[in-house]
């Protein structure tokens, strides 16, 4: 019992790196190594926060939702948004300036191996978030993300979800839009999902949001919701 | 002897999972927790280590196929070891297939529990099994499945052009071409959206649902959504079949069985369906299906949720067989060791909430049958017989209907003959 009880309270500990904006690519191989780095217990669970350069990435599954992407390969190269093929599930997604996407570096055991709950935990984080700026965000079952407006009937998807697990070490996982520029979405279906847009935090409260801010309280809210003790929050 | 690789549970609300790539190939080694597979599940993807180090023998699910978990996937053995006939018996059924076991099995409420995608297209109707309309659903394969889910397109309404009229990937994509202006169906019921369960900062736990709630959740949605529910109420005396049971206990419980009140009950009811076969049919489309066998259904309340084990023929059982079946397929409800066959077929259905002193209760039918008989609490109440006030052993039995093909009429005469039945129990039938 008492190896138990250590094991878990040194698992507890959570390393956040912010690391401003980082291209995806370099971010995916920073991504690939941390994760042996967490399985080897050379770093203590992680949540990586950066922001990307405009890009639209792809998922694993299918033609990874190629057919989703919407634009001529000559206008996406004319707005310089870049197209990179990820590991991770989902379909296609847009990242880009204002957006804050979170990877969770997370070993999931021993008390948390459930995918489901750990995409839960993930809408939560985001829906703690919206609240504090005084919106009322929620799930839609069946449609993973955290989503504004539903109970006006026209949701809009604030927050989404793409995670991979590897023997239950987490990767890839949430992209948060605080100002990001919504009109980029519209060069993808989000995540194939065609009959529902996208929102940001300062489309939603009408008033501009500094991204440094919001991710302090992603940070404070994944620490609450993971159950885990924050380090390195400088950036 | 080879190493059965199996699909992992990846949480406790997760029933299946889909095979997206083999990292490794037939033939080629691999080490004990090296990566082997990778699965998806809801926006997841997962890689899935290998349970044993040898040599990847067999896959026998391949990628892009769905499968429940616990599903064998493949087979992990020794350099040139070949598959043993012994372990070629554990065939990987057909994805859908699997599908349609691990739901039965957890299935609170039988076959219509198997049509997980409600129509938003108006309603379904019940369907006998085997019909096009089931085929189509069933045998289609996961990516169609998957691509009706999550477009919500019930594929049942879809017309086949695969074997057998199944709904083939190109039928369903074209049909959503078609769809590009939305149809009523798609933007009428907003499903999915829900009010909040709970506003930020409440004080709350939030747990997954059991693949066993899930499903009754599903299955009474959908009854609720399918059949036209009316409901009627009836007192009847009990006190005859009281006195035979005080009578013939010991008779019983020397045979091993016990003589319950259900068992009068379904012994009855077992007679009034045979009067009025409407009340043991199913609806399919235009057609009324009228079911030549009384499989009796029986809800049992467990811990975790609600089954309804079927005793099949159960009118051509004797009593005292009947109350023994009756209490063998309870009992191995509540161990959870009931066959999927078991739960399965049932043509109407008894459930018994006044065991706990409900005085009666308002049944939700259980598809794709046409009625319920809900019993409420059998104890001793005043009543007035030839203008005298009397005690009395009662109970009030509720019948729950599908008023799309019972009239309320029809639904009072089978209640009345029930009641008839029961209050003049012929003590020569035990």
């Amino acid at each position: 019992m008492a190896s138990i009880f250590a094991k878990a309270s040194a698992d507890r500990r959570l390393e956040v790196r912010r690391l401003g904006t980082v291209g995806y690519s370099e971010a995916l191989a920073m991504q690939r190594a941390l994760v042996e780095e967490r399985r080897a217990g050379r770093v203590p669970d992680l949540l990586i926060l950066l922001q990307h350069p405009a890009v639209i990435t792809l998922g694993v599954k299918g033609d990874g939702g190629r057919s989703n992407v919407v634009a001529t390969p000559e206008r996406l190269s004319e707005l310089g948004i870049a197209v990179e093929e990820t590991g991770r599930g989902g379909d296609v997604t847009y990242h880009g300036p204002g957006q804050i996407v979170g990877y969770p570096i997370v070993d999931l055991r021993p008390d948390r191996q459930d995918v489901h709950r750990y995409v839960r935990d993930l809408e939560e984080v985001m829906i703690r978030t919206c609240a504090d700026y005084g919106l009322t965000a929620g799930r839609i079952s069946g449609l993973t993300g955290t989503w504004l407006g539903i109970e006006t009937g026209v949701a809009e998807k604030i927050g989404a979800i793409g995670v991979r697990i590897s023997r239950w070490i987490t990767s890839h996982g949430f992209a948060f839009n605080v100002s990001t520029r919504l009109d980029h979405f519209q060069l993808i279906v989000p995540c194939g999902i065609s009959d529902r847009g996208v929102t940001s935090l300062e489309k939603a409260t009408g008033r501009p949001v500094a991204v440094e801010e919001a991710e302090d309280r992603v940070i404070k809210h994944f620490a609450s919701v993971f159950d885990r003790d924050v380090h390195g929050l400088e950036p | 002897m080879a190493t059965p690789v199996t699909m992992p549970q990846m949480g406790e609300s997760i029933a299946e999972g889909t095979i997206v790539r083999w990292i490794k190939k037939v033939g080629d080694t691999v080490d004990r927790d090296e990566p082997l597979f990778e699965i998806s599940t809801d926006k997841v993807d997962a890689e899935i280590p290998s349970p044993a180090a040898g040599v990847l023998l067999q896959i026998k699910v391949n990628e892009g196929e769905t499968v429940a978990v616990d599903s064998v996937v493949g087979l992990i053995g020794a350099a040139g070891e070949t598959v043993a006939a012994g372990e070629a018996v554990a065939e990987p059924a057909a994805p859908a297939s699997t599908r349609a076991v691990a739901t039965a099995v957890s299935a609170p409420a039988t076959a219509a529990a198997r049509s997980p995608y409600p129509s938003a297209n108006g309603a379904p109707g019940s369907r006998a099994p085997g019909s096009v309309e089931d085929l189509r659903r069933r045998k289609s394969s996961p990516v169609v499945r998957r691509i009706a889910h999550d477009h919500n397109v019930n594929i049942e309404s879809l017309s086949g052009s695969g074997i057998g009229g199944r709904v083939t990937k190109r039928d369903i994509l074209g049909y959503l071409d078609r769809a590009e202006t939305p149809a009523p169906a798609h933007t009428g019921t907003p499903i999915g959206l829900r009010i909040p369960a709970y506003q930020p900062g409440e004080n709350i736990e939030v747990k997954p649902l059991s693949v066993m709630r899930r499903k009754i959740a599903e299955h009474m949605v959908l009854s609720r959504r399918t059949s036209a529910h009316v409901h009627t109420v009836f007192h009847v005396d009990f006190t005859t079949v009281d006195g035979i049971r005080r009578q013939k206990k010991a008779e019983y419980e020397q045979a091993g069985a016990r003589l319950t009140y259900m068992t009068f009950v379904a012994r009855a009811c077992c007679e009034s369906l045979r009067a009025y076969p409407v009340l043991n049919a199913a609806l399919d489309g235009d057609t009324i299906v009228y079911k030549k066998d009384v499989n009796l259904g029986i809800a049992v309340a467990l811990d975790s949720g609600l089954i309804v084990p079927v005793v099949k023929n159960a009118d051509t059982l004797a009593p005292v067989d009947l109350s023994k079946t009756i209490a063998d397929l309870a009992e191995r409800a509540r161990a959870k060791q009931l066959k999927p066959e078991e739960v399965h077929a049932g043509t109407f259905t008894i459930t018994n909430p006044g065991q706990l002193g409900a005085q009666f209760g308002l049944p939700i039918i259980n598809q794709p049958q046409v009625a319920i008989l809900c019993v409420g609490a059998v104890e001793k109440r005043a009543v007035v017989v030839n203008d005298e006030l009397v005690i009395r052993t009662m109970s009030y039995l509720t019948l729950g209907f599908d008023h799309r093909l019972i009239d309320g009429f029809a639904a009072d005469e089978f209640m009345a003959d029930l009641k008839r039945r029961i209050e003049h129990f012929d003590p020569a039938s035990l």
